[in-house]
């Protein structure tokens, strides 16, 4: 067991690409935990996606041994989080674990939406933080104004604000110092009844479940019988440990200490990261605050583009979810898609991660519908259901109100673009509750937005309207009565399931539009006119045709290229297999796939 | 009037023997052509003789032939006397039967009373002219040099220098051609009174001049369009007496083409000269295309074929039908048809009126869906 007084836990938070990761490593490198050599880059992201991407998905701890050059040994238990909001619940968790947390924003880029958002979070939890300008080293570094913006936002004064450079290590040793003079150890009692908070889990194929726990009171030693207070289930603790970030098992952890800990729990789904774990022998009264169930928000279909696929997609989602307790799915047939899932998921960068690592480490090919939200129907009979798919739409007749998930949005944008902003989330049905100028050349805007428009491309427009300068974050904001309709696109008098959307009234002339242009063009001629609709309910609201083929022959057929033509039309007939009948209309794969991106 | 393509003659051509030679030489290129042909290289035409006579003499002794066509290129860059020379080779080798079809292509602005009165003594009875247009705008798109009159002048001539089957060859649906320009070519043609049209679709083949045009930017040809042309052309060809007896050709009774028929009747035929295929005891072959490569290994003695692919079982059966199906008397069912016929998209297209099952016959009732057709068939 630790002293209390000698340890600290803290977070890095910052925007994405500000460093953290680099940061995280140089600190590793200071301490010894990691000799130079032996360092992968950024160790704390494990996943290639994350790599990849420059973000981290899972939370890990790592445990950091550091001799304070007057004030002597210390353990810094460093808690990575993820960046973006997607995982804010995930977020909070790892941030409850923690007493300070060191800011990081990029010295040439300055304060962006997910470093407001993070560090609301933090305050919100009452972390210490440390501001840090980081990329000092960068010609365009300007430390001062961003120390400025940094104060503008939290308060305190610039001089305090820590410049480093995690690339080159400078500044790395007065941030190590200050994390220890700022931060206040933990408090706790290690007498009291156990309570461990578990901020992360992982799914490892060999050990199980493994979680990340931060001791709050008592003690958590190995062989422990554990109750887990919000699903009920009892465990032993068969190792608890510390990562160094090698796992090196401990024999026990007391209050303030971050590690791990292993039950033999093999279902990730019955371990509930922000559970409070206490012993089935002195079991604590009452659990520690803030456990909430990971709510989707954004829900698609996925489906196999070859429908042999189904059954590798249904295996490659289960392994998915052994390592991501938010990802919901259950199947879905669409007449035009065939079978699939339909997935909730707790944001956009979640998707499309989830579907990326699909593709990529499941080697499948994918179609998915455009995302949806999760809508609240109040029907006739007085009975209110939640919509998470367009086809479950009672009908219109049905209906006494509807309403849709509400953000409240942050936009920071550099204040030239401010109008080129307010245009955009007007259109999509913002409402602002708040301007305010972070320094002179930039803004930062609170809109309310329906999740439905920002789920819709939002992002995309934002950096293509502010040359990318934009950043975004966003939290639920409750729900809000909305007149919403579901726009139908038939085909020849049929309607395809895959491309039905729920939209708002006054757009769904524009969608319905927008769906028949798109499909005019991808849809091949037939033997016969397609007519391509938009309807709601049974009044049709937009219409194209695609015309008739007249003409599939080749001019000439001598006896010079019977070989070359048998050739081309063999081909031909092999692009035809890759055509979905729906009804009497060859539609190819490729229709689906574009008139379903989100980028129109 | 005797019916001018039936079954029988569609199903007799299988057991035809024919023969085609390739000249490669032309004045210049057209645009849209993608045929094996050089430019500028006419002083070779003695050398190239010499070639095709080898090629002849080395391919083993046959029946005697049905038909023989002489196409290009530009035969006529040749000369009356080598073109006579090369029936002569043939005849002497395997035999012409007593009613076959001696044809060739020609250019009309080389077409002299001289020519073809020599031609006619070899033993030509046949003669396609590249007419394509009877529209001087048209026919500078398609890089053609010669003018309408020439056309008409060239008819005229072979006609007294007593060829019995002449025919015009048409390209509709350039886009500098409108609707009424494509009538005055079909009704100029059609006053011609020739024995057998050729009416082709203007097509981007790869590679060629008007391929990358249209790939810069350039207009291409407009299948709608297209396929108003090839419905004008119909109505107003068979009021004259011409029948469609294949997707692009027509002819009057007993001028369909004997070479061409034999070739969708799954019949036998030997390619001889550079770029030229052939088809024998189920071995379909193809030439070098490279005029010199040709020269070199044919008077090595090492023969003129770069690839040859037996045709046999499922394969054969594939070509039967996508052969076949060209012809307006459709081809017999056969394993491939019935199989075609009893499935959900042979039921479909029955269903839409594309294709009809008459006598035994798969008969495609919309040729310009031909293709469609073909790929639905080779399921």
């Amino acid at each position: 067991m630790v002293d209390r007084a000698r340890i600290r836990n803290f977070s890095i938070i910052a925007h994405i690409d500000h460093g953290k990761s680099t940061l995280a490593d140089r600190l590793l490198e200071r301490t010894g935990a990691l000799s130079e050599r032996d360092m992968r880059e950024q160790v704390l992201d494990t996943m290639d996606l994350e790599r990849e991407r420059g973000i981290t998905i899972k939370a890990q701890a790592v445990r950091l041994e550091y001799v304070h050059p007057s004030d002597g040994h210390h353990v810094l238990d460093l808690i990575d989080t993820p960046g973006h909001v997607d995982f804010s619940y995930e977020v909070s968790r790892s941030l409850a674990a923690c007493e300070g947390a060191v800011l990081l924003v990029d010295a040439a880029q300055g304060v962006q939406a997910q470093t407001l958002a993070n560090a609301y979070l933090a305050i919100d939890a009452g972390l210490e933080i440390i501001p840090v300008v980081n990329k000092i080293d960068l010609p365009s570094a300007d430390p001062d104004r961003v120390a400025a913006e940094i104060v503008g936002v939290l308060g305190g004064r610039p001089e305090d604000v820590v410049r480093v450079s995690a690339k080159t290590g400078e500044g790395v040793d007065e941030l190590l110092a200050r994390i220890v003079a700022d931060i206040p150890p933990p408090s706790g009692d290690p007498d009291a009844p156990l309570r461990a908070l578990v901020f992360d889990s992982y799914y490892d194929p060999y050990r199980g479940v493994v979680c990340y726990v931060r001791v709050v009171d008592g003690r958590l030693s190995s062989g422990d019988r554990l109750r887990f207070m919000a699903t009920g289930e009892t465990h032993d603790a068969t190792e608890v440990g510390v990562l160094t970030p090698a796992a090196e098992p401990v024999a026990v952890l007391g209050p303030g200490e971050v590690g791990y800990l292993i039950t033999g729990v093999k279902e990730i789904g019955r371990i509930k990261v922000g559970d409070t774990v206490t012993a089935v022998a002195r079991p604590a009264a009452e659990a520690l605050p803030g456990y909430s169930e990971p709510k989707p928000m954004v829900f698609a279909g996925i489906f196999p583009t070859d429908g042999d696929d189904f059954v590798r997609l249904r295996e490659a989602l289960d392994k998915l979810a052994l390592n991501d307790a938010s990802l919901v799915y259950e199947p879905e047939t669409s007449r035009a898609l065939g079978f699939g899932f339909r997935c909730g998921f707790l944001g956009l960068l979640h998707m499309e991660i989830v579907r990326e690592r699909l593709e990529r480490e499941y080697d499948l090919d994918l179609v998915a519908t455009a995302p949806s939200v999760a809508y609240r129907v109040m029907t006739a009979s007085g009975e209110q259901r939640e919509i998470r798919s367009p086809q479950d739409m009672p009908d219109p007749g049905e209906i006494v109100s509807i309403e849709e998930p509400f953000v409240r949005a942050m936009i920071i944008t550099p204040s030239e673009y401010v109008g080129a902003v307010m245009e955009l989330v007007q259109g999509r049905r913002g409402e602002m509750v708040n301007m305010h100028y972070l320094g002179p050349e930039r803004v930062e805007l609170t809109y309310l937005l329906p999740l439905a428009e920002v789920v819709f491309d939002f992002f995309d427009q934002l950096k293509s309207r502010t040359r990318g300068y934009a950043s975004l974050d966003y939290e639920p904001a409750g729900y809000r009565e909305a007149d919403l309709v579901r726009v139908d696109v038939l085909l020849n008098g049929q309607p395809v399931d895959a491309f039905s959307s729920i939209v708002h009234r006054d757009k769904a002339y524009q969608y319905g539009r927008a769906m028949v242009e798109r499909l005019r063009e991808l849809i091949p001629r037939q033997l016969f006119d397609v007519p391509i609709q938009a309807a709601i309910g049974s009044r049709i609201i937009a219409r194209e045709t695609v015309k008739a083929k007249r003409k599939d022959v080749l001019a000439k057929c001598y006896g010079g290229d019977v070989t070359r033509k048998k050739k081309l039309l063999q081909r031909q007939k092999e692009g035809k297999k890759r055509m979905k009948m729906v009804g009497s209309v060859e539609v190819p794969q490729e229709a689906f796939v574009e008139a379903l991106k989100v980028d129109r | 009037m005797t019916a001018p393509d039936s079954p029988e003659l569609a199903d007799r051509a299988a057991g035809w023997a024919g023969a085609y030679v390739h000249i490669p030489f032309c004045a210049r290129q057209c645009p849209y052509c993608d045929f094996t042909v050089v430019v500028g290289r006419d002083a070779e035409a003695d050398r190239y003789l010499e070639a095709l006579s080898i090629e002849i003499a080395s391919e083993p002794p046959w029946r005697p032939l049905d038909a023989v066509y002489v196409g290009g290129g530009t035969p006529t860059r040749l000369g009356a006397r080598r073109l006579a020379t090369i029936v002569e080779t043939l005849a002497d080798r395997f035999g012409l039967a007593s009613d076959a079809e001696v044809g060739l292509e020609a250019n009309p602005e080389d077409w002299t009373p001289e020519m073809a009165g020599e031609l006619a003594a070899a033993g030509f009875g046949r003669v396609s002219f590249g007419a394509q247009s009877f529209d001087r705008r048209v026919l500078a798109a398609l890089g053609r040099c010669h003018t309408p009159a020439d056309v008409a002048r060239a008819v005229e001539v072979a006609r007294r220098a007593g060829f019995g089957s002449v025919n015009l060859d048409l390209i509709y649906g350039h886009p500098v051609e409108d609707a009424r320009s494509w009538t005055t070519t079909v009704e100029a043609a059609l006053g011609l009174a020739p024995d057998h049209l050729s009416v082709y679709a203007l097509t981007v083949e790869p590679g060629t001049k008007l391929w990358r045009d249209v790939r810069a930017g350039a207009s291409a040809p407009d299948p709608d369009v297209q396929a108003d042309r090839w419905e004008e052309v119909q109505v107003r060809a068979e009021a004259s007496g011409l029948v469609r007896y294949e997707v692009s050709n027509l002819a009057r009774p007993g001028h369909a083409c004997r070479y061409n028929l034999t070739v969708w009747a799954g019949g036998q035929y030997l390619g001889f000269g550079v770029g030229a295929h052939g088809f024998r005891d189920g071995v379909r072959r193809a030439n070098v295309r490279r005029l010199d490569t040709y020269l070199d290994r044919v008077r090595a003695g090492l023969g003129a074929v770069q690839s040859s692919d037996l045709v046999s079982g499922a394969e054969a059966e594939r070509e039967r039908l996508m052969l076949g199906l060209r012809r307006a008397a459709g081809v017999v069912l056969g394993q491939g048809g019935e199989a075609f016929v009893a499935s959900d998209e042979g039921r479909r297209l029955l269903d839409a009126g594309v294709v009809e099952v008459r006598d035994g016959r798969l008969v495609v009732l919309r040729p310009l869906l031909t293709d469609l057709v073909i790929r639905s068939v080779l399921g």
